[in-house]
């Protein structure tokens, strides 16, 4: 039953890693959008003062986006042309 | 009665200089600077006898010899060619075309009061 | 009375700093030193023109009333600028590689260059924008009474009013200034940018130091300010679930939709890279924003008496408080929210009504010989200055009208449901290519009349316009129209309601018009285009076969994009097509270029219809054009590196062809020129033969004999001048000229030319624009003299106006140094351009002006020499020549 395995081949691990990490900036607003609804989901007591929770809470995650975002920034490198072909800046 | 010479030249100072040696010598001296209206000219008012310069604005000799040739009235006119292009090819295409003579620029004022008295006795 | 005239001077000092700043780098952008405004962080502040006066103080206002519900104005973008990869990047593709100048221009653009569909996103863009801006212009004017207040004097309606006419005054003034030295609206706005950007930093701080005196200055310290939270009114957080998601998702639509945004975030945008910054900058820039807000509110609520303008606590806690520096801070920080974004709204409105409604009018009025009878430059640029005027003067309108009541207060949130009527066309647009215009036209017509019906209207006040018994009844008793309760569906907040129904009824009939309608094949080019742009980045291929002539195009484009821009496009263009000069073949790819860079001036649609001008004689089958969409298509699947190839050999070819000819020509002018030389040489001899013969028969009298021999000698100096000339010209075509290598001044070597040409004696009128005359040279000073003087000389004899005139101007094109002479005679045809260079190419018209034609040939030949150029300059009306300086 066993198989050999054979070794993997090694293929454009980097170019691999780059396309997940777009996926991980593709979802991050997703993320976003469902972390930033969970307070409305909180339990409500009487008299219970819920406002400064959920201001840690939202800040929280705010921070949290924004760290993602600046680590993706820094990770992704952005193949877009500087200029698309027939519009250079004109000098 | 004189006859009648039409000069198609548009260097004014070759006009000139024909001019004066065709009235010396007695003939009535007509002259046309154009190349495009050369051959209306000459259909309005038929010379005896035309010097035909090749390199005309408007329309060049040999095209203005071909027309001329080519209408009945004055297809025997006699025409006397001067260029200051004075290749042998020029020479053949002007009598292919029905030159009467051919002379090339700078001429000696005396070859060209000889040929013209010669061609205008026919 | 102390702290108001202190802060009218600051708010002076302030105005004069920011004009300052918007100077210094325009100056420095001219100087081509503009680096520095192109960085990733100045375009993620001038993003913050979102955070206006509304947010600034009205975001206290907000807290105090509705708890944490603020955060959602801020949160709605943060997700957008989240997921950049989702639309904006797309956003900014499409802009630049469509050259889109507003929002109104990309929707217009995306529907087949529709100018209906631009003229309906201009009029909802004004309408939703106009209270917006009256919003603006009220905040300043309250901040200015509230500083008065506090130095003893109450203001009345009427010193509002005032108030807000100076301040809308020098905005106008400003935006005026900055926001229209460029037509090109796809250029940047360098003063404007760096202004905002100023302004950016300013209102961030002010904020934060007003939070930071708020929490440690004034509660006492976090853990206080905390426990002072939970004892006020906003601790309970009955946040209804409805509106914080419905606000989070209108924030983040109208930050897509808004002019403003679209402006800043498309239009300005340089570098689609800076998005990758902005994507984490712009949240935390509007994280730092509300950071604060709750702390100032509630600590506003405990201290100030109550009954006061929870909107102002920004600046009446340090007031109270006194603190004045801070309260003057905090001012100039709202001032800046205000201004900018006016200034910035402004400018895209002012764009939109520009070319989508006042210049298609212009056009249209004046036939369709307009394009190229008169300078369109100016009557952009003027209706674009009145634009920028009328908008900032609606907005002072709506301000006096409503009032500057509480009314206002509210509108923030309803221009927003206006403005994200947009949304269903824009998205559609960009990712469903069966979108059509007939549905991109029901969905935004009737998204904006249910805006308009449920929540625009009635916002003015039950009875104001919409009567009371309609709000109960419905109009006309028809039940389920009534304004606050479609359907019969009632309680729903009015807010939610309107943006629930507008935003359902325009997809349902965005999406129902686009099924239903055919869209035009110039709809689906674009289509495809817009919903592919990365897979494939060209235009429209709407021009097949064109009767297009390269000249009259090159004359239009001039009048549009000005001389230099236009020469450098179709020169671009020439060399890229392998071609000397500025006439390239008219290609379809050619005019689709050159209509995009018009569109960057005066928008899609216009372009579109200018072009189509001259590009009548070929009206475009519709199957044509589906034939052209699938193969566009097929491109797609092919790789670029493909098409690429066959470009290649395609132009590897045409110079195949362009060299044969050459060769073929050569060989027959190697003929013509030995028998142009004989014949040139030889006219001059036979004059002197002739002459001297007269002369030697001695029988002409002495009047005569005198004009013949002054004939013979000028024959004579007619055939050394010739001589010298040919002389002149094989040594500098064998490269055996020496150069005589000096430094002169520009000036002095025009002087020179034209005194050298003056003997003649004058009857042409040379006219001398040259800026900077004193510009240096170091070259061959004789030899570029000899051209000047040639081309003077050219003009004396050869221009056939009637008062003959020659115009002499110093330019720097591409950072080089060009002397164009341009006569106003008719110029040379089209035939003759291609060979006056040669040599003997005098015009055949011009035999008597004396000369052989080698004069141009000369002329070119000392230009290579010295490393410069001479070109003819065709469109100019006259005979132009453009000599470009080593």
């Amino acid at each position: 039953m066993a198989l050999k395995l054979k070794p993997l081949q090694f293929l454009a691990r980097s170019s691999y890693r780059q396309r997940r990490l777009r996926d991980v900036a593709g979802m991050l607003p997703i993320i976003g959008i469902l972390l930033l609804q969970v307070p409305l989901l909180w339990p409500r007591a009487e008299g219970q003062s819920l406002t400064t929770s959920a201001m840690i809470y939202v800040f929280g995650v705010w921070i949290l986006l924004i760290a993602l975002a600046l680590y993706l920034s820094k990770a992704i490198r952005n193949d877009a042309p500087e200029l698309g072909e027939g519009q250079e800046d004109v000098d | 009665m004189a006859k009648r010479v039409l000069v198609i030249e548009d260097e004014p100072n070759i006009t000139e200089a024909i001019s004066f040696i065709l009235s010396r010598d007695g003939w009535t001296v007509h002259t046309h600077s154009d190349g495009e209206t050369a051959n209306e000219r000459i259909k309005a008012t038929p010379p005896d006898l035309i010097i035909l310069d090749v390199m005309l604005p408007g329309k060049s000799g040999f095209d203005i010899l071909r027309d001329l040739r080519a209408e009945e009235g004055t297809s025997e006119l006699p025409v006397l060619m001067l260029t200051a292009r004075g290749q042998a090819r020029d020479r053949e295409l002007a009598e292919k075309l029905g030159v009467t003579q051919f002379m090339t620029k700078p001429f000696s004022n005396a070859e060209v009061l000889e040929s013209v008295r010669a061609l205008a006795r026919d | 009375m102390l702290t108001y005239n202190v802060l009218i001077a600051v708010a002076l000092l302030y105005v004069v700093f920011l004009f300052g700043i918007a100077f210094f780098a325009e100056k420095r952008a001219r100087a081509g030193r503009s680096g520095w405004v192109s960085s990733p962080w100045i375009y993620t502040l001038s993003l913050s023109i979102y955070c206006t006066a509304w947010t600034f103080y009205g975001a206290v206002g907000y807290a105090a009333r509705s708890g944490l519900e603020y955060l959602t104005v801020y949160l709605g973008p943060t997700i957008v600028m989240l997921g950049w990869w989702w639309i904006v990047r797309k956003l900014v593709r499409i802009g630049r590689s469509q050259r889109i100048t507003s929002i109104a221009d990309l929707i217009s653009s995306r529907f087949g260059k529709s100018t209906s569909l631009g003229v309906i996103v201009t009029l909802i863009a004004v309408v939703a924008a106009t209270p917006y801006l009256a919003l603006q212009l009220q905040s300043v004017t309250l901040s200015f009474a509230v500083f008065a207040e506090a130095g003893g004097t109450h203001w009345t309606q009427a010193d509002l009013s005032r108030a807000a006419l100076w301040v809308a005054i020098g905005l106008v003034v400003f935006t005026i200034v900055f926001g229209t030295r460029n037509l090109d609206a796809n250029e940047r706005h360098h003063g404007v940018v760096i202004a905002i950007a100023v302004e950016a930093v300013v209102k961030l701080c002010a904020l934060i130091a007003v939070g930071v005196f708020v929490v440690w200055g004034v509660a006492g310290g976090l853990g206080e300010t905390l426990q002072m939270i939970d004892a006020s009114a906003i601790s309970k957080w009955e946040q209804p679930a409805g509106r914080w998601v419905g606000l989070t998702f209108l924030a983040g639509a109208a930050f897509l939709c808004l002019p403003r945004m679209f402006q800043v975030l498309v239009v300005e945008n340089v570098n689609e890279n800076h998005l990758s910054t902005a994507s984490w900058a712009f949240p935390l820039y509007v994280m730092l924003m509300s950071l604060f807000v709750v702390p100032i509110a509630v600590v506003g609520l405990n201290l100030m008496p109550s009954g006061s303008n929870p909107d102002l606590f920004v600046l009446t806690l340090p007031l109270a408080e006194g603190w004045n520096v801070l309260a003057i801070f905090s001012f100039l920080g709202g001032f800046s929210s205000a201004t900018s974004m006016v200034i910035v709204a402004t400018i895209a409105l002012a764009t939109m009504v520009s070319n989508h409604i006042v210049v298609p009018l212009w056009l249209s009025s004046r036939g369709a010989g307009a394009v190229v009878a008169g300078d369109i430059r100016l009557v952009v640029l003027l209706s674009r200055r009145i634009s920028i005027a009328a908008v900032v003067l609606g907005g002072y309108i709506y301000f006096r009208l409503s009032g500057g009541g509480a009314a206002l207060a509210a509108i923030g949130l309803i221009s927003f449901v206006g403005v994200v009527q947009v949304l269903p066309s824009l998205v559609g647009g960009l990712y469903w290519r069966g979108a059509t215009r007939w549905g991109a036209i029901a969905g935004l017509v009737v998204g904006f009349s249910v805006w308009a019906w449920c929540l625009f209207l009635p916002s003015f006040g039950q009875g104001a316009i919409i009567p009371v018994s309609v709000f109960e009844n419905g109009p006309y008793g028809i039940n389920w129209l009534r304004p606050e309760a479609l359907f019969g569906i009632e309680k729903i907040d009015p807010l939610l309601h309107a943006l629930l129904w507008s935003m359902l009824l325009n997809a349902v009939a965005f999406f129902v018009g686009s099924v239903v309608t055919f869209p035009a094949p110039i709809e689906r080019l674009q289509g495809a285009q817009f919903v592919n742009v990365f897979e494939h980045s060209t235009g429209a291929r709407a021009w097949t076969q064109s009767a297009a002539e390269a000249e009259d195009l090159l004359i239009m484009s001039q009048r549009i994009l000005g001389p230099t821009e236009a020469q450098q496009i179709f020169a671009r263009e020439a060399a890229r097509q392998g071609k000397a000069g500025y006439l390239p073949d008219v290609t379809p790819d050619f005019i689709q270029t050159l209509e995009r860079n018009l569109a960057g001036s005066v928008g899609a649609a216009t372009a579109h219809a200018m072009i189509g001008q001259f590009t009548q004689g070929s009206s475009i089958s519709v199957e044509d054009l589906i034939a052209v969409a699938d193969e566009a298509v097929q491109i797609m699947e092919y790789s670029n590196r493909l098409e690429a190839k066959s470009a290649e050999q395609e132009r590897t070819a045409r110079q195949l062809r362009d060299a044969n000819e050459k060769l073929t020509a050569l060989s027959i002018q190697k003929d013509a020129f030995l028998s142009q030389i004989s014949h040139e040489l030889r006219t001059p001899m036979t004059s002197i033969r002739s002459f001297s013969e007269i002369l030697r028969d001695g029988d002409a009298d002495p009047a005569t004999v005198e004009r013949y021999s002054g004939i013979i000698h000028d024959e004579a100096l007619r055939l050394t001048r010739l001589l010298d000339d040919l002389l002149d010209l094989s040594v500098l075509e064998n490269g055996q000229v020496t150069l005589n290598i000096q430094e002169g001044s520009l000036k002095t070597l025009l002087d020179r030319a034209i005194s050298a040409t003056e003997a003649s004696g004058r009857r042409l009128s040379i006219r001398r624009i040259v800026a900077n005359e004193n510009h240096l040279l170091n070259t061959d000073l004789d030899r570029l003299t000899q051209v000047f003087i040639n081309l003077i000389s050219n003009a004396e004899k050869y221009c056939d106006a009637e008062a003959p005139e020659l115009k002499i101007t110093l330019r720097r094109i591409g950072g080089r140094h060009v002397v164009d002479f341009i006569d106003n005679g008719s110029g040379i045809g089209k035939a003759s351009q291609r060979v006056i260079f040669e040599k003997f190419s005098r015009l055949s018209d011009h035999r008597k002006a004396g000369g052989a034609g080698l004069g141009l040939a000369i002329c070119r030949e000392i230009m290579a020499r010295l490393g410069g150029e001479i070109v003819y300059l065709p469109g100019q009306g006259g005979a132009a020549f453009r000599v470009t300086l080593p």
